[in-house]
């Protein structure tokens, strides 16, 4: 009798225990990293994609609109499925994107965009890195939003999707 | 790209001998024949040879730097060396659960060759209780975490391995702690195909003992390896953190190390065989929820993954359908052997392991609750918490004073019933621990009388069972080295964590830093390009109070795949101190931030885990145990 009882307590306690494990699975754990300071674009010079020519940052955030920096990369698996999603962006009137093409072989690189179509304003070549690391990214895909006050205001690490898109669109309209 | 689906088919291979083996096992245990069926211990070879090959056709994605595979993708780098390309293998969670799954195997296939002697119903079950667990893992990998998923188009170049783990003790730590973790496989399987014989006995026992010493020498050696990762790659100078990680691989030891003790009773008296039972069960359990803790991303915590609620959801179902079979099988077999029960001489060998066996519990319970709790407080309230070293000092530490005297004295009594005989010797080994302790203690500005009590324990523990090796020429050598072995590390620990000192200051090259008539000249820097990082070194020249002049480079490195500035500390390690120096460049300036710290007796941490489990290795080598 004692033992029956002994093993459906345990029973319960150990339900309860897996109960507890299973919502705390739920509660994910997953970093989103918040900007809560926002943080001015940095300052620094960079190839062009297509000219190959050194260009100062300045000049290249010098319109009074929205900016998106997406970093990608030719051999990067998500970049080619956010692609789309950062051409229909492109269509948007009231923001530029910014490609910053990160540790690529130029060739492979062209060939993305002209199979998948150029969504950028201007292409940054991003060859050892460093750019990415100013805007304090993490890997490739990430894209980062900025604002008419050249405040990095969002950041988006790995492959965005429609969500994203849509926040995009409705901070900017 | 063969590789991977040589690789991929092998493990759907190698699941199919699991249903196989079932089929064959219960078949064979109702038959009258005494031997087991040569089919089982075909398959099982199969089984493990296909596991071999699909790991073996991993590494070699891995060599061959093949980013058609995903796993390789993640986790590697065709800058990377060779070495770390191979333990980038196991360094990610899909290789490192095709470890667990060919160590499972391997285990089961040497546990069928090792126990022939056993009755064959005994080791058909044991079989049939693995394979319940190889299958899980089977189904776990294959259907969240496969190791050969394909990419195409094929990237040109990989994502690279987390620069922290490139290390060699970190790359031998996850498979020496799986042989660990994983060896307790067999210690639960054959305990509930003990528990459903009624086999529960001294034959068991010593047969048993052989694994449980394997998995308990494992663990120790395999905690040990990621404690010295943590310290010299961390750059946080210490070398335990209390994280939720650690503590993962800690639990399953003290109850294996309870379990260790229980079967040396049940060697000798059918006694404790709850215990044993329950140990088991529990061992396994808690190494398998070190796994989903880890795996699922549910802990936040240095070593976090993956954070996929998938995978947690798989592993917490198999969990606790294994938690909820194995107290289920043990309510309705076990039959506690009444009779012996009241058998218990207060003053014995068996009471002294019972002690220990409590002791073992308590700081169980702790270091669970500390690592569980703030789960727990997050779902029922949604408040976080997280629970750091404080916790563990302040429950653990007054505990480890009774402790430590209960060890120095277990192993002197008898069994059955005994009483204290060398009284005299005692007393003067007791006074010989105070007066040394007090003498080192009461110059240094620490709380006297606490750690007058734990000092002179870990001394009295220390001269007792260096009496007893070198004096009394014990007959229980390896006994005594783990014994001795613990009381070292005790001591090492504790003077570790009393004299250690640390600087902190921002320094500029050229500069000098004086203090405590010691001194820190920072030199000059060096720049050095390698293929995967970039670095800096600095070179400082310390000079301590005694004027001796120590040489330290620590180095910063910039890994070009993934990104990720490490800061790697320079560690000049003598027999009684260690000298740790780790720089950190101040931003916009030219000042670099360093950490100046002196860590007495680091070395004998490392060297006392090493005597503790040479005690437990010594013990399997010997063929017969105590007179």
């Amino acid at each position: 009798m004692k033992n029956k009882l002994n093993s459906i307590i345990i029973f319960i306690f150990l339900s309860f225990c897996f109960v507890v494990f299973y919502k705390g699975l739920n509660n994910s754990n997953i970093y989103t990293p918040k900007i809560n300071d926002e943080k001015n674009i940095p300052i620094f010079k960079a190839k062009d994609f297509n000219s190959n020519i050194n260009i100062e940052s300045e000049k290249i955030f010098e319109e009074n609109t929205y900016y998106i920096v997406n970093i990608w990369a030719s051999w990067c698996v998500p970049c080619r499925k956010e692609h789309p999603l950062l051409m229909e962006l492109s269509k948007n009137q009231s923001v530029k994107l910014i490609g910053l093409n990160y540790r690529d072989n130029l060739n492979n690189a062209k060939n993305f965009i002209i199979e998948l179509g150029n969504p950028y304003s201007q292409i940054l070549i991003d060859n050892d890195g460093t750019l990415g690391v100013e805007f304090g990214a993490y890997g490739v895909p990430e894209t980062f939003l900025i604002d008419k006050n050249k405040k990095i205001i969002k950041k988006f690490i790995g492959q965005i999707n429609q969500e994203i898109v849509d926040e995009i669109k409705s901070i900017i309209k | 790209m063969l590789a991977n689906q040589i690789g991929y088919y092998s493990l759907i291979i190698g699941l199919f001998f699991s249903f196989f083996l079932f089929v064959v096992s219960i078949k064979d245990f109702n038959n009258l024949n005494k031997k087991i069926n040569q089919n089982v211990f075909i398959l099982s070879f199969l089984q493990l040879m296909f596991v071999v090959i699909s790991f073996l056709s991993l590494i070699l994605s891995f060599i061959n730097s093949d980013f058609s595979n995903e796993t390789v993708f993640n986790n590697s780098h065709t800058t990377k060396p060779l070495f770390y390309k191979v333990s980038g293998t196991w360094g990610n969670h899909e290789g490192s659960l095709l470890l667990w799954l060919l160590v499972l195997t391997l285990f089961i296939f040497l546990f069928l060759i090792k126990s022939r002697a056993q009755p064959k119903k005994y080791r058909i079950l044991t079989v049939l209780f693995q394979q319940i667990i190889i299958t899980g893992f089977f189904l776990f990998v294959l259907m969240t975490s496969n190791p050969f998923n394909y990419l195409f188009p094929i990237p040109q170049e990989g994502l690279g391995l987390n620069p922290i783990l490139q290390d060699p003790a970190l790359a031998i730590h996850p498979p020496i702690l799986y042989l660990g973790y994983v060896g307790s496989s067999i210690i639960f399987s054959a305990s509930l195909a003990a528990v459903t014989q009624n086999y529960i006995s001294k034959e068991w026992s010593q047969h048993i003992k052989k694994w449980v010493l394997i998995s308990w020498i494992f663990l120790s050696i395999g905690i040990m390896l990621g404690s010295i990762w943590a310290y010299y790659e961390l750059g946080w100078g210490g070398f335990w953190f209390w994280d939720p990680v650690e503590n993962v691989s800690l639990m399953p030891w003290l109850t294996l190390t309870a379990l260790l003790h229980c079967i040396l009773v049940l060697e000798r008296r059918t006694l404790l065989t709850s215990w044993v039972v329950i140990l088991s069960i529990t061992t396994f359990t808690l190494s398998m929820c070190g796994t989903f803790l880890v795996r699922s991303g549910i802990l936040n915590s240095v070593h976090t993954f993956a954070n996929d609620p998938a995978r947690g959801i798989f592993i917490l179902v198999f969990l606790f359908v294994l938690i909820f079979l194995s107290l289920g099988i043990f309510f309705i077999f076990h039959k506690e052997n009444n009779k012996d029960l009241n058998s218990f001489f207060w003053l014995s060998k068996e009471t002294s392991i019972l002690v220990n066996n409590w002791f073992m519990m308590y700081f169980l319970s702790v270091v669970l609750i500390g690592t569980v709790y703030p789960i727990f407080l997050d779902v029922l309230s949604t408040e976080k918490i997280s629970v750091g070293p404080p916790f563990y000092h302040k429950l653990i530490a007054p505990f480890l004073a009774p402790f430590l005297l209960f060890m120095a004295f277990g192993p002197k009594l008898k069994w059955i019933k005994s009483k204290i005989e060398n009284k005299n010797s005692i007393i003067v080994l007791f006074v010989i621990s105070i007066v040394l302790t007090f003498g080192i203690i009461k110059n240094l500005s620490v709380n006297v009388l606490f750690y007058t009590v734990l000092i002179t324990a870990a001394f009295f523990l220390f001269f007792t069972t260096l009496k007893e090796l070198f004096v009394k020429k014990s007959n229980n050598i390896s006994q005594g080295i783990a014994h001795f072995g613990f009381s070292l590390f005790i001591l090492s620990i504790l003077f570790n964590s009393i004299l250690s000192s640390e600087i902190i200051t921002n320094i500029k090259i050229g500069e000098k830093y004086n203090y405590n008539k010691s001194e820190i000249f920072f030199e000059k820097i060096e720049k050095k390009k390698e293929s995967n990082y970039s670095s800096i070194i600095g070179y400082f020249k310390i000079t301590d109070k005694n004027g001796k002049v120590t040489q330290l480079k620590p180095e910063m490195r910039a890994y070009n795949q993934p990104i990720i500035v490490t800061s790697e500390a320079d560690i000049k390690t003598t027999l009684l101190e260690d000298k740790f120096l780790v720089m950190n460049l101040v931003k916009g300036d030219e000042y670099f931030n360093i950490r100046y710290q002196v860590k007495p007796f680091m070395l004998w941490i490392w060297i006392s885990v090493l005597l503790i489990s040479l005690g437990g290795s010594m013990s399997l080598f010997k063929k017969k145990y105590e007179k």
